[in-house]
């Protein structure tokens, strides 16, 4: 493992993530026939959350938010020093338990039926990140992130279908349509802010950029796909999150009952169709 | 090995004291003494025994054998009269059948047989033995206020405390006979002393419900005990040794039927899919009970006796299919556990679901999975007995075992409702205990044959666990009305007791690397010659958050200054500070929040009716393999 990377990742993964927000904020206005804001915008917004006033609701609530915020920090830190995948999930359940308790203790209807849908999104999701991480083992012979990075051949060709069921995931982990149930960036899809309501001000700016480490930590997700080519890697990465920023515009949120039934079953027939493949018929 | 005869009678000594005692101050300090002094003495086992292997103790065995013949007899003769008593044709019908087994056995041959080593103590036993004399001792300690104000508040049980606590000693002696046994016979002997145990335990208030509820217990697990003896009976035919570690050594070609007989029983006493309901019907006992019998220690045996089976079992069709009805177990129960609002129920079908991943690492039975295993049993007790207690002690001061009704817990009786926090964290929140065993279960899953099927298992059960466990801790943490804190009114003991467990809950999760070096490398290398672990640089990474978690409360102090506090949003209607507000029609209201169930999605009938269809159809397939592996022949 390689301090240094962490390192690196913790001190630049906001910039990285605050930009594509901004590039994403861009790309939706045009897609919507609007000038949009300018690049920089996240940044601006973030910057003028840190100077409002503290106000709560709980004195619990931002302690649970710095927990999450730090333990998403520490996730995307551990993938990319080329920790083992498998504690990178634990410890990003961990985070968004510590949000979703955030919420919890806000007390407030609107925050508690964001928090049980953020978790109906964590279950949602959980099998098919702990399968790709199987998937990445089986196809391999490793857990740990730099040893998958170093596989010689493109993994894409031995995880198609992880990679289909993890891109169809993806969508939720962002926070995008149809699957952003919990809480979403756009306001026409919200009565009130879902899981985020009580945050506001330093709080909520923990929030968005523990947003913008997780983006940069999903997109290094789907580069271990393409790690072979770091060139063809970053097309892939570019094209993968243009196309969730196309799908976030073209579709409007589901239900959450065929959000969950949905996921699981993809992640059923695609991962086990994958897996067995791979342990069978091919691998190492 | 003096230690492991003072293990085994200094809680029978302490039974009989206790019986002879009327309710007083006296017998609770007795009580208490006798817990410290088996605690004590568990500690000193692993001290003198840990460094020392597998050890084998010689024992006369004659007047013992036939002393605990003629027990086994009276205590078949005991249930046989309650259930003719009480109309209970199943459960008369079965103890019959078992005996009768057990007498053809010891009758026919066991004379015949001469066992060398009696007892004997390894790692796993040590293990087992800590989590009996430690947790089981603080559990005694709880059950002395805990069982006071039970019946001051039922008034309407009869006061049995007297019977009640031989009971419980009886069966903290029964206990490490069962994981000190290299017998079988003796060890189906204490198996039976726990199932005795558990029955009158279940049946203490004598209501309807829990006669019923008991018999249900007794029945399942005699059908397991007949599986048991079966299995000695099948060793008097056929092999003349009924050795656990000869057993074990001989291997799948020897060992096979008894082991797959051995693992039935261990799926019953686990209460495993199909056997399930009884545990459920237990949770009628006082909670010490179910904390004690139901979730740390006796549901234990049975997956201790499935686990110690693992070698036999690893790689063969019978071993396969236990492991299968683990794993089902794992996902149904994890499932029915995100509908159910009794926190008690909550609490056991999560054990269930535990026991589940417990027997899918046996079945598998490779060298990480029996470690895995072990890993799971430890990390399961400390915590599930801490909620367990807990819920206990929020239901006689709050009335009720409702989670909802636990709503706002962390201000009402904030020190109750942290320590129940941790407990939860603990059952599947990196970098706590279960989830440590979790990580190791995935990785011995990965490696085993058939693995994917138990990885789709794992992953979407571990998925639905970590729902209803989040939505729990987020009901404890809400407030949705400032109650008045009631937590004076909790008996200090009991607090102590709590204490303790979230101490050992976080303390044994920072030791985790130490026992598993001290025991379980040992004991698996033992049986496999290999080591299983999770490498240096992950445990450093585990303490490294262990850390951040212990730290970031201290952020706190910062928190707790310079801030607005506002009420929560009401969609603009003017509310209180108690969040009452302003309804239709100028009626105030008051706000209540209410967590998922997904009845619709998992409701208990048709997952539990699902579950015991496809675990059914496991256990004939199990047997059939049997059958194909030449067992037998």
């Amino acid at each position: 493992m390689n301090v240094l990377y962490a390192i690196v990742f913790l001190i630049l993964a906001p910039l990285a993530g605050g930009l594509i927000a901004g590039v994403d904020r861009k790309l939706t206005a045009r897609m919507q026939g609007r000038v949009g804001p300018p690049v920089l915008q996240p940044f601006y917004d973030v910057g003028k959350l840190l100077e409002k006033e503290h106000v709560i609701v709980a004195l619990s609530q931002n302690y649970f938010v710095l927990a999450y915020l730090v333990f998403i920090a520490f996730s995307g830190a551990l993938f990319f020093a080329g920790g083992d995948l498998l504690l990178v999930v634990f410890a990003l359940t961990l985070a968004h338990v510590l949000l979703v308790l955030g919420a919890y203790s806000a007390t407030s209807p609107y925050s508690f039926i964001g928090a049980e849908r953020e978790l109906i999104q964590l279950m949602a999701y959980e099998p098919m990140v702990i399968l790709a991480a199987a998937g990445f083992y089986l196809a391999t012979g490793s857990f740990y992130v730099n040893e998958i990075a170093a596989f010689p051949r493109p993994l894409i060709v031995l995880l198609p279908g992880i990679f289909v069921g993890l891109f169809y995931v993806l969508t939720m982990k962002l926070r995008k349509s149809p699957f952003d149930i919990a809480t979403s960036h756009h306001a026409h899809q919200e009565i009130v802010k879902g899981v985020t309501t009580e945050f506001s001000g330093s709080t909520l700016g923990m929030v968005e950029v523990a947003h913008w480490y997780e983006t940069v930590f999903l997109l290094g997700l789907f580069w271990l796909f393409f790690a072979w080519s770091p060139v063809i890697a970053l097309i892939a990465v570019a094209i993968l999150y243009l196309a969730e920023i196309f799908i976030d515009n073209a579709t409007a949120r589901v239900k959450w009952g065929f959000a969950l039934r949905s996921i699981w079953l993809v992640t059923l027939v695609l991962s086990a169709l994958n897996l067995v493949v791979l342990q069978y018929f091919g691998g190492l | 090995m003096d230690i492991l005869l003072f293990l085994l009678l200094a809680p029978l000594i302490a039974a009989v004291v206790v019986y002879a005692l009327p309710n007083h101050p006296v017998r609770d300090w007795l009580v208490r003494l006798a817990a410290v002094v088996i605690a004590g003495a568990s500690v000193y086992l692993l001290a003198t025994a840990f460094d020392k292997g597998t050890q084998l103790v010689a024992f006369p065995t004659e007047p013992l054998g036939l002393a605990m013949t003629g027990l086994s007899v009276l205590m078949a003769l005991f249930i046989l009269a309650l259930g003719v008593r009480y109309r209970k044709p199943i459960a008369v019908a079965l103890v019959l059948v078992q005996t009768a087994l057990l007498l053809w056995f010891e009758l026919g041959y066991a004379p015949g047989m001469h066992a060398e080593h009696n007892l004997f103590v390894d790692e796993f036993s040590i293990v087992m033995a800590l989590i009996i004399g430690v947790i089981g001792s603080a559990i005694c300690v709880y059950a002395v206020p805990y069982m006071r104000t039970f019946q001051a508040q039922h008034t309407e049980v009869p006061d049995r405390r007297r019977m009640f606590f031989f009971v419980l000693f009886v069966f903290l002696s029964a206990m490490f006979g069962i994981v000190f046994s290299n017998n079988l016979a003796w060890l189906l002997f204490f198996w039976e002393v726990t199932t005795l145990c558990s029955f009158v335990l279940i049946g203490y208030t004598k209501t309807t419900e829990a006669i019923d509820n008991s018999f249900l217990a007794v029945q399942l697990n005699l059908l397991g005990g007949i599986g048991f003896a079966a299995a000695l009976l099948w060793l008097g035919m056929t092999q003349g040794t009924i050795e656990l570690d000869k057993l074990v050594g001989a291997g799948a070609a020897v060992a096979l039927v008894p082991a797959t007989l051995i693992s039935f029983a261990g799926l019953t006493k686990s209460a495993q899919l199909p056997f399930s309901s009884w545990l459920l019907g237990a949770m009628v006992a006082p909670t010490p009970v179910s904390a004690l019998l139901h979730s740390s220690t006796m549901v234990k045996a049975g997956v201790y006796a499935i686990v110690k089976f693992a070698p036999v079992l690893t790689g063969t069709l019978p071993g396969l299919f236990v492991g299968l009805v683990g794993g089902v177990t794992f996902l149904a129960a994890s499932a029915i556990a995100v509908t159910q609002s009794n926190a008690k129920r909550v609490l056991a079908y999560s054990t269930v679901a535990n026991l589940g991943l417990v027997v899918a690492c046996a079945g598998i039975g490779t060298y990480e999975a029996v470690w895995a295993a072990i890993l799971l049993i430890i990390f399961h007790a400390v915590a599930k007995s801490l909620l367990f207690l807990g819920v206990g002690s929020v239901e006689h001061q709050v009335h009720s075992r409702d989670i909802e009704d636990m709503a706002g817990l962390v201000t009402r009786m904030p020190r109750v409702g942290v320590m129940m926090l941790i407990g939860m964290a603990g059952m599947y929140l990196a970098p706590l205990g279960m989830l440590i065993s979790k990580w190791a279960t995935l990785r011995a899953f990965i490696h085993a044959p058939g693995g994917i099927l138990f990885l789709l298992l794992i992953a979407f059960g571990s998925a639905v666990t970590v729902f209803f466990w989040a939505k729990w801790m987020g009901l404890v943490i809400a407030r949705p009305n400032r109650g008045e804190n009631i937590e004076s009114r909790v008996p200090r003991e009991e607090l102590t007791v709590l204490g303790l467990l979230a101490a050992l809950v976080v303390g044994v999760s920072l030791l985790f690397p130490w026992i598993s070096k001290v025991l379980l490398e040992p004991y698996v290398f033992g049986l496999y010659g290999k080591i299983a672990e999770l490498g240096q640089d992950n445990v450093i990474i585990m303490l490294l958050m262990m850390g951040t978690v212990l730290l970031l409360p201290l952020s706190l102090l910062y928190f707790r200054t310079g801030r607005h506090r506002l009420t929560p949003y009401m969609g603009g209607r003017p509310t209180t500070a108690d969040m009452r507000f302003a309804g239709s029609l100028g009626i105030e209201r008051e706000m209540g929040l209410h967590n998922y169930y997904l009845e619709d999605w998992f409701g208990e009938k048709r997952t539990f009716r699902a579950g015991v269809a496809v675990t059914a159809l496991l256990i004939v397939l199990m047997f059939a393999g049997l059958a194909l592996a030449g067992g037998f022949a």
